[in-house]
């Protein structure tokens, strides 16, 4: 029953500094605009425009309020769903960004569910043939592809699988009004580039979690029973070896937050990385502050969920956050 | 760590032990005996020397039109000795490239040490001071990891305007927090040491503790670090040029120089985005071989064995 507790308080203690940090982030965003050189009514009308009319679409923006207000009134929308107009066509950024979060949320889930269990295979194998052909090919190889910029891996399979090479695949994502699932074709290279993105990483550190684990005293024990060595790794040392997984599961989900304005750009995908390149071009001001926190709030979510999920994998945590 | 040597230690009287009684060798030189390290040496110096140096033997000026936009080399529409053929607005592809290289090392660069210089100092200071100060330093850290890296170049990028200054700051600043938790993570628990009590008790003023007790005890997982970190911020600042945020759209740049050419894929002039792929690929493995070295002679793999 304490446990219970000092579970449930552990998860209160993150989600409130989860919710401190987006808090934060909101304030370090909002305050990042204030230091344009131009208010926002000027750089929408140009520097020329008629003072009356800027007079007019500050009044609109609210820009006339004081700061403190302007902030809570941004704050307060995020909170309620109406993150407010896009400032360079003037429509709810709702109307033209809920589709894109869908279709990046599509592409963030295809990638997680192919790299997570890939990388948990390719390290649980490493692990249980350390030293052997296939752990240093492979460790070889993993290290070029995390050393490699992401779009830069992303062009060479352009290059190689739908354009120079051979012409196999669509090297660009254009499904229009669309889902993203109904052209899963065009949804291959997108994934691929994030899937080899953050695969090195992942299996990296399941490989050196299952090398300690299978060290143990515990596994040894599992193994003179006479347990066969494919029960010893799946069923003894995996799951006891998840903790620090997790955590770099979720830096990487985190890192899919970044990577996929890149990949997005690349691949002309219109999901929220693509919003967000063309946004920062204009200095759509509403529109960067929205995506900017939702990318933010992506990343505080994930590694709440990973510092739960550690904590309940692992018994000896688990008995211990009270 | 453990091959870091600690003179203090046999300042205070401690037998030395047989490894101590000669200078152990360095991270650096363990690194070196291995073949990853050279070769990662060798690809990294030989692309320094390409991005430096390669542009003093470029057939043409940077911005010299050959003639007609995205022609193969053979093609008559263009000057007839290029090499590789002309880009978008016509100028020649190999020596745009070997213009381009510079702006992203040496931003990469600088952007690496400003975040080694902060992160360090953030580090040392957290680990040495436990309590509240830790604690608000580390929880600062957390809020800059919060924003992935390109994110926050591109938030400043759009309230300030692409300049170089300002892209090198905000990738300085969102790798600090990284390199910020490996020195506190290493440093906490050579605070714990004999010889730091030791300078507290003869009165050393702070800084002098940081600098010359825990700093010199760290150096390995610091190196190590430093290394992963330029790695990465050479992906971060050719993927911003790459999304086309470069101080000076005129002047060549890798990460630019693939968008740009990105169309010439699907015809016959692939080389404008090709060259610079490969550059940046070797590039980033080469440092990633060094950074691989560094991080198996820090841990103390492979020390017998040193041709793995």
């Amino acid at each position: 029953m304490s446990n219970r507790w000092g579970l449930m308080k552990f998860i209160g203690r993150r989600l409130f500094l989860g919710v401190l940090t987006l808090f934060i982030v909101s304030i370090f965003i909002f305050a990042a605009t204030q230091a344009l050189p131009s208010d926002a009514a000027q750089s929408v009308l140009g520097r020329n425009a008629n003072p009356e009319r800027v007079a007019v679409l500050r009044e609109k923006l609210g820009l006339d309020k004081p700061l403190l207000n302007q902030y809570f009134h941004w704050l307060w929308g995020l909170v309620r769903g109406d993150p407010g107009r896009s400032m360079s066509n003037d429509v709810p950024i709702l109307d033209f960004i809920s589709a894109r979060v869908v279709s990046s949320l599509f592409l963030l889930t295809l990638a997680s569910a192919i790299s997570i269990p890939l990388s948990l295979l390719i390290g649980a194998v490493q692990a249980r043939r350390r030293d052997k052909t296939f752990d240093q090919i492979s460790s070889f190889s993993m290290l070029a592809l995390a050393s490699i910029p992401e779009f830069v891996i992303g062009v060479i399979l352009v290059i190689t699988f739908a354009t120079v090479q051979w012409k196999l695949l669509p090297a660009v994502a254009q499904f229009g009004t669309d889902r993203a699932w109904q052209h899963l074709d065009q949804m291959v290279l997108p994934t691929a580039t994030l899937v080899l993105g953050a695969v090195p990483y992942i299996s990296r550190v399941t490989r050196a979690a299952l090398i300690e684990v299978l060290d143990s005293d515990y596994v040894e024990m599992a193994r003179l029973k006479g347990a066969p060595e494919r029960t010893v790794l799946w069923r003894h040392a995996l799951p006891n070896s998840l903790g620090p997984v997790f955590q770099v599961i979720a830096l990487n989900i985190a890192y899919f937050a970044g990577g996929v304005i890149v990949v997005e750009y690349l691949f002309n995908y219109p999901g929220i990385g693509g919003a967000l390149k063309d946004a920062v071009g204009i200095r759509n001001i509403p529109v960067i502050q929205f995506l900017v926190m939702i990318l933010a709030t992506v990343y505080v979510l994930v590694n709440l969920i990973a510092d739960v999920a550690t904590i309940l994998v692992t018994p000896r945590l688990r008995t211990r956050v009270s | 760590m453990t091959i870091v040597s600690d003179a203090e230690d046999n300042v205070d009287g401690a037998l030395p032990l047989p490894r101590q009684s000669f200078k152990p060798p360095g991270v650096m030189r363990v690194a070196l005996r291995m073949w990853r390290t050279r070769i990662g040496l060798i690809i990294t110096a030989a692309l320094v020397f390409l991005a430096f140096f390669g542009r003093y033997f470029a057939p043409y000026g940077e911005n010299q039109g050959i003639g007609v936009a995205m022609q193969p080399s053979d093609s008559p529409k263009i000057h007839e000795k290029s090499l590789f053929g002309s880009g978008e607005l016509g100028r020649d592809i190999w020596t745009r490239f070997l213009y381009g290289g510079r702006p992203i090392l040496i931003s990469a660069f600088l952007a690496t040490l400003l975040a080694l210089v902060l992160g360090t100092i953030i580090g040392l200071i957290a680990a040495y001071n436990r309590g509240k100060l830790d604690d608000v330093l580390m929880r600062a850290m957390d809020i800059i990891l919060a924003f992935p890296q390109i994110i926050l170049a591109l938030v400043v990028i759009a309230m300030f305007g692409a300049t170089n200054v300002l892209i090198i700051m905000a990738v300085g600043v969102s790798t600090t927090p990284r390199i910020a938790r490996v020195v506190r993570g290493s440093a906490v628990s050579v605070v714990e040491r004999d010889f730091v009590a030791a300078s507290e008790a003869l009165g050393e003023p702070r800084w002098r503790i940081l600098k010359d007790e825990l700093l010199p005890n760290i150096t390995a997982p610091l190196l190590v670090e430093a290394n992963l970190r330029l790695t990465f911020s050479i992906g971060v600042i050719a993927g911003i040029a790459f999304l086309g945020f470069t101080a000076d759209p005129l002047s060549a740049n890798w990460g630019l120089m693939i968008d740009q050419h990105r169309s010439g894929l699907l015809g016959d002039q692939p080389w404008g985005t090709t060259l610079p792929v490969i550059a940046i690929a070797l590039l980033t493995i080469g440092t990633g071989l060094i950074g691989d070295g560094l991080s198996r002679a820090a841990a103390g793999v492979d020390r017998q064995r040193g041709d793995a």
